[in-house]
């Protein structure tokens, strides 16, 4: 009969209608209410009527693989040897695997020596041009910059706000593991410590030279460093900070326009000058 | 392989690439020979021929449909243009790939749209962006940049405003890392360069005539508006530029006659960001997420078909190795998932063309959240999922979807992934499809509205260079996965949708026909990751390399995503201009060239059914414009 197919369509409309109900009868009218455990069930493959999240009384905490511009991994303020230290070595990998090259990085120089350090001078990302793709994340040697999961970034002015200097991009590595401990326990795994790989080096060098002596106190705080493949390499070295110390000093990201064009040249410099040991 | 010398009327039966190729050589060895070039394949016809030889290709050897036709600049590496044609048979098969070159001073190269109506807009972007010439093209307009735009942007020698370097990385990011923002070097005012004989004047010019005259309708707007404007009964009406209704910023110009529609203009290019220059500035790697914004509704399968083409070149390199069965899976899996996104959308939001606002949509986009959910907790994104790379993937599935609270507010959320992609692949996906048919197929209103509407006839399908459902609902079987697999889809079990009718309602059940056939290869996928689990998703066991060598030569990677078949063409360098970055990057878009038959399809009809055909051939504009 002509309009069947209508009216079949129309009690599906029906049901739907009634469905969006059904929630609220069933939490008791307290669907939104903090104190309902209910929000992995309501949003989940089960449950059927309305699914709308309350934002910004209710937020989707995001999954733990979430990527939403990088910041940078330092160690924590309570680490016995390498408190506030950048695991950035500076190696330059991320600028280069950035699709849109919003990365900028100085690399450190020993004042005296002129010789590279292990550690960025600055470090500037362009949150403006980031894609959050990840690749950073992905492709950096030493696990030291991560995707975060805060994407409540809105500002009044992006020209002041948008450029994320050093500062602002470090967070301490608790703070990683804190958002993703899954992904923080396979990498370390997949490292072999939970300390910075160069810190795990230093200390094994540490470890071997002192040999005979007393062991070594294992100084962790993480009480998954026992399940942790490579416990043993772990020892802190205490003397290994010497040179990396010494590159802490002025904020460079606040010098003057003159004083980095000068770096810049020199850094370039240097530059021209291994690709001309290259070319030999 | 090489064919043995047989008469050429034998030849002519041969079904083989390499048979037609040899016909081809031995019967015309003036105008064809084979391109011997490294890591090429095909023939180059001369171009003085090249009418005359596409017409045996597809006349005597049965290649009717032009999938792509594209230029490449070789500034510096023989200094020739080349406009490169892949032709498939519609019965199945590979590409016969066919090439003419020309000078780039006076590049000039005959059009086939005579023989392929499909080559029209490829062509004209050819001219638009190479400065490519074709003799006897109807209206060699420009199509993503405006009339009176400088230059050819593609070539190699040309250069934007704002010029950086002519590959990525950039020398300024490290170790000297100097920090500047874009719009330092990209000035408002500054950004354009003009032609010195522009006048330009003529663009500030509002008057009707100077906006529709380019357009070739054939209408000479001052006759019609000249008088008191109701004198003559045909009116020159502009559809667009504004979202909703045209899927993005794409504008139509039609002609109507009273109520109905005489001719129709599709005018495109609002969103061009010239993709392809800024992907052969890249590095391979940095493509991965540009492709995610080509058609930002399903990248996952733009994903498969870039790094599908990427392997292509990468595999006749040494130290290659293939993705693993399990790598193949996922990818299949993440591939068919985003098509039933796809379907949903395309149908949902075509609903809202035709009339039904938002309540069907809003059923479907449902069930796209929670796929997206699955996407976000594997790839990272929901719908800028990045998650391909060259011989793997970004990662595996996690034990667990879960989360972790970290801003106010936030409801935390941990289902176990397997289960939760079972209950979505067994239950929730088809109750949504069959709740869809329950709604809509015999809906008597939708019928009386897309029955015998915007009907495009098999051959013209084919003629056109159509694709997806929009080919696939004209009666003609040709699905790539089934025509030219790759990956697993041989040994899995579906079947290709097609629908005679050639109207909107055909292409409404070619998608829901393909939505219950994903969920069929979804429900053999899951078994098939079940029995992979713990196998590594690379083949070496380890991810792989930020800059893999990709050896010199030429692929042609395609894939039947949802709104047709996407191809990339990519040209490598190999190690002679530095091995990261292509030489050639070029996205055969789906959304661009299923357009073409839009004037043909509306001619007819009236004003409001054109928003409805155009929501049936379902376009995304970041795909279309690029
Ligand atoms: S890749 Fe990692 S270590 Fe290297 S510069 Fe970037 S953040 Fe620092
Ligand atoms: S997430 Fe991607 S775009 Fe953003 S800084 Fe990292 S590499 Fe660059």
């Amino acid at each position: 009969m002509y309009g069947t197919g209508l009216a079949k369509g129309l009690m599906l409309t029906l049901r739907h209608f009634v469905e969006s109900y059904v929630d609220d009868v069933r939490y008791g009218f307290r669907k939104y209410h903090h104190s309902t455990d209910n929000f992995g069930i309501r949003q989940g493959t089960k449950t059927k009527g309305v699914i709308t999240v309350q934002y910004p009384d209710e937020k989707i905490a995001v999954p733990e693989r979430f990527r939403f511009v990088p910041f940078l991994i330092i160690e924590d303020e309570d680490h016995p040897t390498r408190a506030g230290k950048d695991w950035c070595t500076s190696c330059g990998i991320c600028a280069k695997v950035c699709p849109p090259q919003c990365i900028w990085i100085v690399r450190g120089n020993d004042p005296d020596t002129g010789r590279p350090v292990p550690e960025p001078e600055a470090f500037f990302i362009d949150i403006d041009i980031c894609m959050n793709c990840g690749f950073c994340a992905e492709y950096c040697p030493f696990d030291a910059i991560k995707m975060d999961h805060d994407y409540e970034l809105a500002s009044y002015d992006r020209t002041t706000h948008h450029i994320h200097d050093k500062e602002r991009l470090s967070k301490p590595n608790s703070y990683w593991r804190s958002i993703a401990p899954t992904r923080a326990y396979d990498e370390m795994l997949v490292r072999g410590t939970w300390e910075h790989k160069d810190a795990a080096k230093e200390a094994r060098r540490g470890a071997a030279s002192a040999r005979g002596s007393a062991p070594q106190p294992a100084a962790q705080t993480e009480a998954e460093t026992a399940s942790a493949p490579a416990a043993a390499a772990e020892a802190p070295a205490a003397t290994s900070e010497a040179t990396a110390a010494s590159a802490e000093g002025a904020t460079p990201w606040s010098e003057d326009e003159a004083k980095r064009e000068e770096r810049r040249r020199k850094a370039l410099e240097r530059k021209a000058k291994r690709a001309a040991r290259r070319g030999q | 392989m090489v064919a043995p010398a047989l008469d050429p009327e034998v030849q002519t039966n041969s079904t083989t690439i390499e048979g037609a190729i040899d016909y081809l050589v031995s019967a015309r060895p003036d105008a064809v020979s084979p391109d011997s070039r490294d890591g090429y394949e095909g023939i180059i016809v001369a171009a003085g021929q090249l009418l005359e030889i596409a017409r045996m290709i597809r006349d005597d050897l049965g290649f009717d449909y032009l999938s792509s036709a594209t230029a490449v600049d070789y500034l510096g590496e023989g200094d020739h243009m080349e406009m490169v044609y892949h032709a498939y048979r519609t019965s199945g098969g590979g590409a016969l790939v066919f090439k003419a070159q020309t000078d780039r001073e006076q590049a000039e190269i005959p059009s086939l749209t005579s023989v392929w109506r499909g080559a029209d807009f490829q062509e004209r972007e050819a001219w638009d962006l190479y400065g490519i010439r074709f003799a006897g093209h109807p209206n060699l307009k420009r199509i993503l940049m405006w009339e009176g735009f400088h230059g050819h942007p593609m070539r190699k020698d040309w250069r934007e405003a704002y010029y950086e370097e002519e590959q990525k990385p950039f020398d300024s990011r490290w170790p000297g890392g100097h920090v500047h923002r874009s719009e330092e070097k990209n000035v408002f005012g500054k950004n354009v360069a003009y032609p010195p004989d522009i006048d330009l004047g003529r663009l500030m010019d509002t008057s009707e005539t100077a906006v529709y005259q380019s357009l070739g309708l054939g209408v000479d707007v001052e006759r019609i508006m000249d008088k008191d404007g109701f004198e003559t009964n045909e009116l020159v009406v502009n559809m667009g530029p504004h979202h909703p209704s045209t899927h993005g910023v794409f504008r139509m110009v039609l002609t109507v006659d009273g109520e109905t529609v005489t001719s129709l203009a599709p005018v495109m290019g609002y969103l061009h960001r010239n993709h392809e220059k800024i992907g052969e500035r890249n590095t391979y790697l940095h493509n991965i997420p540009f492709t995610d914004r080509l058609d930002y509704i399903s990248s996952m399968g733009n994903n498969h078909g870039y790094v599908l083409a990427v392997e292509q070149l990468m595999s006749l390199g040494r130290r290659y190795n293939e993705p693993t069965y399990r790598c193949e899976a996922l990818r299949v899996m993440m591939v068919e998932l985003s098509r039933i996104v796809n379907h949903l959308w395309a149908i949902g939001f075509w609903l809202n063309d035709i009339g039904a606002f938002f309540t069907p949509v809003l059923y479907f986009i449902q069930e796209r959240e929670r796929i997206l959910d699955f996407f976000e907790a594997v790839a990272g994104s929901r719908m800028m999922c990045n998650y391909m790379r060259f011989g793997g993937l970004f990662g595996d599935l996690p034990e667990r979807i879960k989360s972790v609270s970290n801003l106010t507010n936030d409801r935390v959320r941990d289902y176990n992934t397997m289960q939760f992609l079972t209950e979505m692949i067994n239950e929730r996906i088809p109750r949504t499809i069959d709740e869809l048919e329950l709604l809509l197929t015999q809906n008597e209103i939708l019928i009386e509205r897309s029955m015998g509407v915007g009907v495009l006839s098999r051959d013209d399908a084919i003629n056109f260079s159509a694709a997806g459902p929009l080919l696939r609902g004209s009666g003609v079987a040709y699905d790539i996965r089934r025509a030219e697999p790759y990956s697993i889809y041989p040994e899995l079990d579906f079947d290709v949708a097609v629908e005679d009718e050639g109207d909107m309602y055909a292409r409404y059940r070619v998608r829901v026909t393909e939505l219950r056939e994903s969920v069929r290869i979804l429900r053999q996928i899951l078994p098939r990751l079940e029995a992979t689990k713990g196998e590594s998703i690379w083949a070496d066991g380890k991810p792989g390399a930020y800059a893999p060598r990709v050896p010199l030569g030429e692929a042609y990677g395609r894939v039947e995503n949802g709104k047709g078949e996407l191809g990339y063409y990519i040209v490598s360098a190999g190690g002679r201009n530095g091995s990261m970055n292509p030489w050639r990057y070029h996205v055969r878009a789906p959304s661009f060239i299923n357009l073409t038959p839009m004037g043909v399809m509306c001619h007819g009809h009236k004003v409001a059914d054109i928003v409805g055909i155009l929501g049936s051939i379902d376009i995304v504009l970041g795909e279309t414009d690029r």
